[in-house]
């Protein structure tokens, strides 16, 4: 996991550039176009970025509609099917007489309950449904239905990714892990961002003592391994926690470590900016420290924050993977990528039922997807890049 | 040379009491004890429960007097006593220290190893194959989770049956083993968790190399080279290279934390005895003494690798002086 934060390679000569470097660089057409415009304009013309763009959207559109698109629930487990493969590829489009026909599968029967291992009953047919009616749901603590995108009338079982050891489907509880694991990166990124900005900025501004004491403690943050913070502060909480309380806890511990690589960077883009004369204007207005800080100076450092907080999301979904893999994060029934991958440690089920890796392709694909973006940001953010 | 190692060597004391403090204050802070387990358990007298709570403090819930009850034997060479293997710290903390630097080292060599060449013959060969290659290498290598790349290997070797699923050594043969045969296995073992370790590096340091290689190469005084007719393979090699390696020491000071933090997901997965696995049994189980000790040599890792760095950037620059 934990890559730290890699934002050391962000060009520091595109911090507070503004209207003024975007005025002199960018193409004369382009010319009365606001910083962020230029930002898109320029993201827009990057193919992998724009990849990295659509795939997040499809993924967090998936975590939002897990629901209505998830069959089954999270903890709906069918005891007499466990470690049922995969059934993407035993969807039939063509019935006995090689007819086409609507979408269906078999029913399955299990051939041998201590090897797991199962045969589809070709006398039974199940027609796969969209639009069913099924166990009910929430989304976004908003909109109630029992409305899903698919399913099989009963007692049919539909296991696109296959079953884990209890009988419940892989791919409705990829769907529900995608929630905590896709959210952890977006909430965590906000506090952290916040944090780092905040005393980034006090320290740079005040200087002296202040700075000495918020630059040593970043420091110390910094050059401590970070998952070992992790584990060591999450004891601090103890066991037996709600699943509420412990995703709280994950997002808090991720940001408190996660915010340092930022406080550092924007302590010293405000060393130069509190230089500037407008803020000497602001100054001598009269307005109060933080109003300058939050108001005039921080919001220079914007472009710089945008491309960090990108890249450093992967942090913090790589941060939860761990904690719940390994058993200090969230807990059973509740999915997440991370829990669904402790089946794996148990080389037996790794070696006979691999598909219970596959919670870790969907974590490579959401960190691959943040990195492109976050690389295409970096490159458009970059004044030295034109075109 | 000598003033510059002991300032280091002094600057190090305040981060391993920070990091020891805050270690010692989240146990502190954590609900319950080991000796909790011991209650538990019949065979073990109420009174021993209450000798080792003594022994230990464990009724104090001040954290500066917990912390100091620790530090000042600590600061003797007396580390304690580990509740959860029975056996003094020390003892049990050699081996990992060794097993762990043992793949850190050997993730190091191949990351190294790897992403200098490639980082070169990206950068010489600019947009070409190789150069589009090595970009989708160190994609995967930046974006795969070490725990589903860890799981993978093992499945790979599971698969093929060449190369053993985990541990350090064979445990059934190990005690009929030459010397020879031991450290042959141990690097049979050796091999996958190398790979998966090395690889989140490689892929890092890569980049920089390339990027730091292009840089240098559009400078003047590598087209005064190559105009004064030499070939372009003594340019890269003799004048470009020493040039631009420079930031990748840097940065192995800073990586070596992310190592060390990606070598604990690997020794869990592959069950290598290393200083991670062991300081999460510790925690896991609250064997405080054990927690503390291994706390302490990890920051000392850290500390002693960031000198070597520095002092490697010495070497290699002679512009730098160290004072």
């Amino acid at each position: 996991m934990t890559d730290r934060p890699a934002n050391d390679q962000v060009p520091l000569a595109s911090v507070a550039t503004g209207e003024v470097t975007a005025d002199e660089t960018v193409s004369p057409g382009s010319r009365g176009r606001s910083p962020s415009q230029i930002l898109w304009l320029k993201l827009r013309r990057n193919r992998t970025a724009m990849f990295g763009l659509y795939t997040l959207a499809v993924l967090y559109a998936s975590a939002i509609l897990a629901g209505f698109i998830a069959p089954y629930r999270y903890d709906d487990s069918q005891t007499s099917a466990p470690f049922h493969p995969p059934m993407i590829t035993d969807i039939h489009v063509f019935d006995e007489e090689g007819a086409l026909s609507r979408p269906f599968v078999y029913a399955i029967v299990a051939e041998d309950p201590q090897l797991k291992t199962y045969r589809y009953d070709t006398s039974k047919k199940y027609p796969i449904r969209f639009f069913v009616r099924g166990d009910s749901y929430h989304i976004l603590w908003l909109i109630r239905s029992n409305v899903h995108l698919f399913g099989l009338d009963d007692p049919g079982r539909i296991f696109l990714f296959g079953s884990d050891i209890q009988g419940r489907d892989v791919f409705s509880r990829i769907l529900y892990g995608a929630q905590v694991s896709l959210s952890v990166g977006i909430v965590g990124i906000i506090i952290s961002t916040a944090i780092g900005m905040l005393v980034g900025g006090i320290a740079g501004y005040f200087g002296g003592a202040i700075d000495f004491v918020l630059m040593r403690w970043v420091e110390v943050l910094l050059a401590f391994p970070s998952l070992y913070f992790i584990l060591i502060m999450r004891q601090a909480f103890g066991r037996g926690l709600s699943s509420t309380e412990v995703y709280l806890i994950i997002v808090i511990i991720l940001a408190f470590i996660g915010w340092a690589t930022g406080a550092r960077v924007i302590r010293g883009m405000v060393l130069s900016i509190k230089e500037r004369e407008y803020v000497l204007a602001a100054r001598a207005l009269g307005y109060s420290d933080l109003r300058i800080i939050v108001r005039h100076i921080l919001p220079n450092t914007f472009s710089f924050v945008i491309v960090t907080a990108t890249l450093s999301v992967p942090f913090y979904i790589l941060g939860e993977v761990a904690l719940s893999f390994l058993g200090a994060g969230i807990q059973e029934p509740e999915a997440s990528w991370g829990n669904m991958l402790t089946a794996a440690q148990n080389n037996r089920y790794l070696t006979d039922f691999p598909w219970v890796l596959t919670p870790g392709f969907f974590i490579f694909v959401a960190v691959m997807a943040w990195n492109f973006l976050g690389d295409g940001l970096r490159d458009a953010a970059d004044p030295r890049t034109l075109n | 040379m000598k003033t510059f190692l002991i300032r280091r060597l002094l600057a190090a004391i305040p981060l391993i009491i920070v990091v020891t403090f805050i270690t010692k204050a989240m146990l502190v802070l954590s609900p319950g004890n080991y000796l909790d387990n011991l209650r538990l358990n019949p065979g073990i007298s109420r009174e021993y429960i209450e000798r080792m709570q003594q022994v230990y403090h464990l009724d104090s819930n001040n954290v500066f007097e917990r912390y100091w009850h620790w530090l000042w034997p600590a600061l003797r060479g007396d580390f304690g006593y580990s509740f959860l293997k029975d056996a003094p710290v020390w003892s049990l903390i050699g081996e990992r220290v060794f097993n762990t630097l043992l793949l850190t080292g050997s993730a190091l060599v191949f990351s190294w190893g790897l992403a200098i060449p490639l980082g070169v013959l990206a950068a010489v060969y600019h947009n070409r194959w190789v150069d589009r290659l090595s970009g989708l290498v160190s994609f995967f290598g930046l974006s795969i989770p070490s725990v589903f790349f860890s799981l993978l290997m093992v499945l790979f070797a599971a698969r093929t049956g060449w190369f053993p699923v985990g541990g350090i050594h064979n445990q059934v043969m190990w005690g009929v083993m030459t010397p020879w045969e031991k450290i042959v296995d141990t690097l049979h073992h050796l091999v996958l968790p190398t790979i998966v370790l090395g690889t989140i590096g490689m892929a890092q340091y890569m980049r920089q190399m390339r990027s730091e290689m292009v840089e240098t190469l559009s400078q003047d005084f590598i087209r005064t080279a190559r105009a004064k007719g030499l070939s372009l393979r003594r340019v890269v090699l003799r004048h470009a290279l020493g040039n631009a390696i420079n930031p990748l020491v840097t940065l192995f000071g800073f990586s070596l934390a992310t190592l060390l933090a990606g070598a604990l997901l690997t020794e869990y997965v592959f069950g290598w005895p290393g200083l991670g696995l062991l300081t999460f049994e510790a925690l896991e189980n609250k064997d405080e003494p054990l927690v503390m000790a291994t706390v302490t040599m990890l920051v000392i890792m850290l500390v002693i690798g960031n000198l070597i760095a520095d002092l490697l950037l010495a070497i290699i620059d002679p512009r730098i002086r160290l004072e």
